[in-house]
C-alpha cells in the first residue's frame, strides 16, 4: 500500500517567538520538522510495515524545507517530495489543502494520507480535513490507532470523551496525535541515506494549477500583552500557616 | 448579521463553550441555533435558556454518531438555503474538523481558535493565538460565510433564563458518509482542562517524594511511577474541592506519570482558567506560553530559581507534599466544605 505524510517546517517549539515588524521573528532557532508531524511519519512506517507498502513524506515550503524532508527520510520515508513555489508563500488552509491535493493526484496510487494532529506555528489543525474534502476521501481525525484491511481501515479517534472506533473505505486522510506510539529517532543507515536522498522539487505548473488566492488574510501581528507580574513570596511557620496565608491572599482577588 | 450558532454536543451534553457562542451571537444581534443528532432535547432546551432565538434541528439517526462527511454535507447545504453571514462554533475535536469541511465546500475558509472578534457593518476581524499562544494574530476571511470557532472561556457565559423557549424548524440531513462508527469507549472525564475555572497541574517534581516507600517488587521506573502517582493524588484531591481539573507539564506526562490528555503548553492544551496552580513545575517556556491567559498563577517549587515564579502572582518556595495538602485542607475549611 502506498502511504503519504504531509509534514511541514516550523520554529523549532523553544524558540522564543516575537512579533518584530509585522512578521514573526524566532531569532536564531533552528526550523524542525512540526513535532506533531513526526507522530504521522511514525504511524506511515508502522502502516508501511504492516502491509509491505511504501512512504512518501511530502512537504510544501521553501528550499530549507528539505532539511524537515530529510528527517522523515532518515526515520525510514522512502521518498520525498518538495512543493516549492514563489507564488505559494500566502497560503491559507485552504490553498494548502488545494496543493497539497494536487500533488497527492500527481502521485497517484495512494491508499492513505496521514497528518499531525497540527501545527506548532499557526496551528488551525485543519489542513488534513479540507484536503481530504478536495480529493473526496474518508476524513478520519484524531487517531490514535489504525488498523489497514483489504479496502478499508478501522481507527480509534481520541475525542474529549474518550475514543470513537470508526471504520472507513481508502483511500482515506488521517491525523494522527501522539498515542499512534512515540516517533522513532533517526537511525545511522537512515541518516545516511538522507544526506545522499534526491528530493524532487514540485512547482505549480509541475502541479498543473495557479496559486490558489488566499481566504483569511492576515491584517496585524500582536504579541501577547504584557503582563504587570509582581510576585509575592508566601513565608510562613509551618505548611498549615503558608497554605492559610496563601488561601486567603487567593480568595481576597476573588478570581474563583 | 445573521449569525448561526452551532451547538457541539456529545450524546445530548452540550459543550459549554456553545453557550458562550450563543452569547457571542447575542451581541452581534440575534442567534439562530443549529443542532445535529438524535435525542437532543436536553441540547435545544438550553440552547433557547442561553438565547437562542430560533432553533434549527437535523435530526437523523444518520447524524447520532459524529461522521466528518454527514456534518460537513448537512451544514453545506444548510448555509446554503439559508445564507447566513456568520456560523459560530465552540472549538472541539468535531466542530474543527467538519467546520473546516463545510466552509471549503462554500469557497470560504473557518478561522479557529478564536479568543476576539470585533463586528463593524460587515467587516469581522478575528483575534486568536499562533505558535501556541506566544503571539496573537488578527484575521479576517474573505469568503461568505464566515466560519469561526471560538475559544473555551474566551467569552463570557451568558445568564440561563430558565423557562425561556422558541420555535424549532426541522432542517434536512446530509447522509453521505464515507464511514461507520462501530463504538466508544468513553473515557471518565472529570472536567475538561479547556472549560476548567481552576487548574491544579503537576510536574516532574511529583514524582520526589522522599517520604513515601513503594510497594516491593517494583524496579526504579515503576517505583518512580508508582511515586508520582502518589503525587498526583495530592493535586487531584485539591483540584477535587476547588471544582477543577488536573494538569500536567510535558516532563511529567513524557515520564509516564499521567496521560497526555492532561498536558498543559507546548503540544498540549493552551488553557484559560481563572486560577492556575502549578505544583513541581518548572516552566519551560513553551508551558508558559500554555498558561498566559490564566487570569491567576501561583507556584509552589522547590527551587526559587525555577521559571515558574515568574508568571507567578503567589509563590511558596517548598516541599509540595506538604503545602498541597495544607492548601487543600485550608481551601476546605474557607470553602466551608
Amino acid at each position: 500500500m502506498k502511504f503519504i505524510a504531509c509534514i511541514k517546517q516550523v520554529p523549532d517549539s523553544e524558540a522564543k517567538v516575537k512579533a518584530e515588524g509585522g512578521a514573526v521573528s524566532w531569532g536564531d532557532a533552528p526550523l524542525v520538522i512540526n513535532p506533531f508531524d513526526e507522530y504521522a511519519v511514525e504511524g506511515a512506517l508502522q502502516q508501511r510495515e504492516a502491509t509491505n507498502g511504501s512512504v512518501t513524506a511530502l512537504c510544501i515550503g521553501p528550499e530549507s524545507a528539505r532539511e524537515a524532508l530529510k528527517h522523515a527520510l532518515a526515520m525510514g520515508a522512502d521518498e520525498a517530495i518538495l512543493v516549492s513555489d514563489p507564488a505559494l508563500n500566502e497560503l491559507d488552509t485552504v490553498g494548502a489543502a488545494r496543493v497539497l491535493a494536487a500533488a497527492i493526484q500527481k502521485i497517484g496510487g495512494v491508499d492513505m494520507v496521514l497528518f499531525g494532529r497540527q501545527t506548532l506555528d499557526t496551528g488551525s489543525g485543519v489542513t488534513a480535513a479540507q484536503t481530504a474534502r478536495v480529493l473526496g476521501w474518508s476524513m478520519l481525525g484524531l487517531v490514535g490507532q489504525i488498523k489497514v484491511e483489504e479496502r478499508s481501515v478501522q481507527v480509534e479517534r481520541v475525542i474529549e470523551e474518550g475514543r470513537q472506533s470508526v471504520k472507513a473505505n481508502l483511500p482515506a486522510v488521517l491525523s494522527v496525535v501522539q498515542s499512534i506510539g512515540e516517533p522513532r529517532y533517526p537511525s545511522f543507515m537512515g541518516i545516511r541515506k538522507a544526506g545522499k536522498a534526491t528530493i524532487p522539487v514540485w512547482s505549480l505548473s509541475d502541479l498543473g494549477i495557479t496559486a490558489p488566492a488566499p481566504l483569511v488574510t492576515r491584517s496585524e501581528l500582536l504579541n501577547p500583552p504584557a503582563r504587570e507580574m509582581t510576585i509575592e513570596i508566601i513565608t510562613g511557620d509551618s505548611p498549615t500557616a503558608i497554605a492559610e496565608t496563601l488561601v486567603e491572599k487567593i480568595l481576597a482577588e476573588k478570581v474563583l | 448579521m445573521k449569525t448561526f450558532v452551532y451547538i457541539d454536543h456529545f450524546k445530548g451534553d452540550a459543550q459549554p463553550a456553545a453557550w458562550e457562542a450563543l452569547g457571542l451571537a447575542k451581541s452581534f444581534g440575534s442567534a439562530i441555533a443549529v443542532v445535529f443528532g438524535s435525542n437532543v432535547d436536553d441540547v435545544i432546551k438550553n440552547a433557547f435558556e442561553y438565547g437562542a432565538d430560533e432553533v434549527l434541528l437535523a435530526d437523523d439517526s444518520a447524524l447520532t454518531d459524529y461522521r466528518a462527511e454527514t456534518y460537513a454535507s448537512t451544514l453545506t447545504a444548510l448555509a446554503s438555503s439559508l445564507s447566513p453571514n456568520l456560523i459560530l462554533f465552540p472549538t472541539t475535536t468535531r466542530t474543527r474538523e467538519f467546520a473546516a469541511m463545510s466552509a471549503l465546500d462554500l469557497n470560504s475558509n473557518v478561522i479557529t481558535d478564536a479568543t476576539g472578534i470585533e463586528v463593524n457593518g460587515d467587516s469581522v476581524v478575528v483575534t486568536r493565538p499562533i505558535y501556541e499562544g506566544k503571539l496573537f494574530e488578527k484575521v479576517t476571511c474573505s469568503g461568505t460565510p464566515q466560519f469561526i470557532t471560538i475559544r473555551g472561556r474566551a467569552f463570557p457565559k451568558p445568564e440561563q433564563q430558565v423557562g425561556r423557549s422558541g420555535t424549532i424548524t426541522k432542517v434536512e440531513a446530509k447522509t453521505d458518509s464515507l464511514s461507520t462508527v462501530e463504538g466508544y469507549s468513553v473515557a471518565a472525564v472529570g472536567v475538561s482542562l479547556s472549560d476548567a475555572g481552576v487548574i491544579v497541574s503537576g510536574g516532574r517534581g511529583v514524582s520526589n517524594n522522599p517520604s513515601l516507600t513503594p510497594p516491593a517488587g517494583l524496579d526504579d521506573k515503576q517505583a518512580e511511577i508508582w511515586k508520582a502517582q502518589q503525587g498526583f493524588g495530592l493535586i487531584t484531591e485539591l483540584a477535587t474541592t476547588l471544582g477543577g481539573a488536573v494538569g500536567a507539564s510535558r516532563a511529567a506526562v513524557d515520564a509516564g506519570y499521567i496521560p497526555y490528555s492532561n498536558q498543559v503548553g507546548q503540544t498540549g492544551k493552551v488553557v484559560a482558567p481563572d486560577l492556575y496552580i502549578a505544583c513541581g513545575i518548572s516552566g519551560a517556556i513553551q508551558h508558559l506560553a500554555g498558561i498566559r491567559s490564566a487570569k491567576m498563577v501561583v507556584a509552589i517549587n522547590k527551587d526559587s530559581d525555577a521559571p515558574i515564579f515568574k508568571q507567578a502572582r503567589y509563590g511558596v518556595v517548598g516541599d509540595l507534599f506538604q503545602i498541597v495538602p495544607a492548601l487543600n485542607a485550608a481551601f476546605k475549611k474557607k470553602l466551608g466544605k
